[in-house]
């Protein structure tokens, strides 16, 4: 049955309903307990932001705190996973995959391929990223375009509670390695989950909102101001259609194809700076495979090319927004302002 | 610690199996007609062999760049290994990971790496699962000197002291990293130093004398096995070729190489010492020196006839499921 819970609340769910079915699946990193070797609580924190709070009173050993040293932990959960556990580990912020990047996409990733297809090493690997916390450069990225970028890796940031608990059944499940990226913003949004456990496939995208005059392609955060943007839109009379990726890698091009096709018109959101991102992977693939469904140049809403600023007024200029997403569209509908 | 005629004759083929193995990668890679990087682990046989003979289906290595000594004592198939460093689709990877790459986790071996100091963490997850699952299973990251200055390293030895997996970190420490002195590279005299910093047992070892290697790493193993934690075990020992294979070494000393092979060569120690104690005959020793050549000759012939990847192999092996 379904009930309203949070984001935060959806994957906590899904960790610990799976910990309960497999007891193989182990979960580790930083305070995902909180605690550990103090003489005060034992479950102090459950994770920076109390994603996995609870977890530890529940499976006890299973929930394991470990020294600030991702290359260690992270490629102990690799390993692990290589040995027959299946470990969900926390990369607190994603920011942080530059010290262990090693384990994830030269071990991890390359394990099957270099082995000659007899590796599985079903490891998720759950991290938190995105700007809107006033966590300046190091705590506020959308790396997830680098993780895409890594054969072998599944990539996947859900928008909704739903999404999220659906999403990370499956990445415990699947028998990849799995980046699981968490909006940060997002752990606080309150949603229709069912109880029960399910899972969503990779590589489906869901069309959010449909519509006829414009697609708008999405991930993330940005879901959510491409609704609010298309809402807006529909009341001057133009219709979105809004697909959210779910997962970038894979990556649902029929969907995008299909709509593109139906639309003539694109519109790419992506919070992740402009460069070799989503948007411009996105807008490459149906410049390649539907150039001539298109009626309009595809515009793409990016953050800019810069680290993410600490202040507020910087921070808010900085990430893209509903009314910068309806210029866009308003653009490419050949309308002026 | 016993070891009984079976399982000397056991020790002498593994390191004898190495040997030849790379002794046949050194001629064959200058014939042009292997690709890629090769680094050869001739010299250093003892180190792998003592430790790998004290090993089951239950535990789990990772090696380095210089990989397939490790390889051979944890039981890859020597034929596909042969193979896969020719590129070929019978390779144990199917041609798709080489030299650099080798690996068999059905065998508890998670691969050579190309990574210096990528090993350690992996082996900490392997202990880790051994822990978790009781399999009773131990661990051994198999790292060079110029590796174990890598804070993969440091961060791994911290989490299995801190966890008290049943891991060990094995140092070979053949005195160069690439073409870089470790008297240069490495801040304390022996890496033994380092190991009171991670509250763990540091035992040094001739690397040279198997029987010193085959001790310190049963001793070790032990340990690890009834919970009592991880271990550094730095092994001293020389490499016979150059980092890689085509490296002029002009780093090294005029007949370093020689000198070490005629005065400290492991299988000229073992030989040495089973024979004088009368353990082993020579004749039974010289068998397994035949067997082995005939061995390593029939591996590269396959290997040369067998045939290449084709296109269709390209695209598959990324991932279980996409």
């Amino acid at each position: 049955m379904a009930r309203k819970i949070t984001y935060q609340q959806a994957i906590n769910e899904a960790l610990s309903q799976e910990m309960s079915r497999d007891p193989t699946v182990i979960i580790m990193g930083e305070d995902v307990a909180g605690g550990a070797g103090t003489d005060g609580e034992q479950e102090a924190w459950g994770g920076v932001l109390g994603v996995t709070k609870g977890l530890y009173k529940k499976f006890g050993d299973r929930v394991m705190d470990t020294p600030i040293t991702e290359s260690a932990f992270i490629g102990a959960a690799v390993g692990a996973a290589t040995a027959g556990l299946r470990p969900v580990a926390e990369l607190m912020f994603i920011d942080f995959m530059g010290v262990c990047l090693d384990q994830i996409f030269n071990q991890a990733a390359k394990f099957r391929y270099m082995f000659g297809g007899k590796a599985e090493t079903p490891v998720v690997i759950r991290t938190m990223y995105g700007a809107g916390f006033r966590a300046a450069a190091q705590h506020s990225q959308c790396l997830y375009p680098v993780f895409t970028h890594i054969p072998g890796l599944k990539v996947v940031m859900p928008a909704t509670p739903y999404d999220a608990k659906g999403l990370l059944i499956q990445a415990i499940r699947d028998n990849d390695p799995v980046i699981f990226c968490e909006h940060k913003v997002l752990y606080t949004l309150e949603g229709d989950v069912p109880e029960e456990p399910y899972t969503i496939p990779f590589g489906e995208a869901s069309v959010v909102r449909e519509g006829k005059d414009v697609t708008i392609v999405t991930l993330g955060r940005m879901v959510h101001m491409a609704t609010d943007a298309a809402d807006n839109l529909a009341k001057q009379g133009i219709k979105c259609e809004v697909i959210d990726l779910r997962t970038t890698s894979p990556i649902d091009e029929d969907t995008i194809l299909e709509s593109v096709e139906n639309t003539g018109r694109l519109v790419v959101v992506d919070e992740a700076h402009p460069r070799c991102n989503i948007a411009t992977d996105v807008s490459a693939l149906v410049a390649d495979k539907a150039f001539d469904s298109l009626k309009a140049p595809i515009k793409m809403v990016t953050g800019p090319h810069v680290p993410v600023p600490f202040s507020d007024v910087l921070e808010d200029l900085y990430i893209p927004n509903a009314a910068k997403i309806e210029a866009a569209v308003r653009s490419v509908m050949g309308k002026k302002g | 610690m016993q070891l009984s005629k079976a399982d000397l004759l056991r020790a002498y083929r593994m390191m004898k199996t190495i040997r030849e193995f790379e002794e046949r990668l050194h001629v064959e890679f200058a014939t042009g007609e292997i690709p890629g990087f090769v680094h050869l682990y001739a010299g250093e046989e003892a180190s792998a062999t003592g430790f790998c003979m004290h090993l089951d289906g239950r535990d789990k290595i990772a090696s380095t760049h210089r990989g397939h000594g490790h390889s051979i004592a944890k039981g890859c198939d020597v034929d596909a290994m042969m193979a896969e460093i020719y590129g070929k689709k019978a390779g144990l990877c199917g041609g798709k990971g080489g030299s650099m790459h080798i690996a068999d986790l059905d065998k508890g071996m998670l691969g050579a790496n190309g990574i210096v100091g990528g090993g350690p963490p992996l082996i900490c997850g392997a202990g880790l699962a051994a822990k978790v699952l009781k399999t009773g299973g131990v661990a051994i990251a198999f790292v060079g000197d110029g590796g174990f200055n890598q804070g993969t390293t440091a961060e791994s030895l911290n989490l299995a002291s801190v966890w008290r997996l049943p891991c060990l970190f094995v140092v070979e420490n053949n005195g160069y990293a690439e073409a870089t002195s470790s008297k240069y590279s490495v801040s304390c005299d022996d890496f033994t130093d380092r190991a009171a910093a991670y509250s763990m047992p540091g035992i040094a070892v001739d690397g040279h004398d198997f029987f010193a290697v085959y001790e310190a790493a049963g001793e070790a193993i032990k340990r690890a096995r009834s919970g009592g934690g991880p271990s550094l075990i730095e092994v001293k020992l020389n490499r016979y070729y150059g980092h890689f294979e085509g490296d002029a070494q002009t780093y090294r000393g005029v007949d370093e190489v020689k000198n070490i092979r005629a005065t400290k060569d492991c299988l000229m120690l073992f030989r040495k010492r089973v024979e004088g104690a009368k353990l082993v005959d020579a004749a039974e020793l010289n068998k397994i020196d035949a067997d082995v050549l005939a061995q390593i000759e029939n591996a590269v012939k396959k290997a040369k006839a067998a045939p290449k990847p084709t296109a269709a192999d390209l695209m598959t092996d990324v991932y279980v499921s996409y």
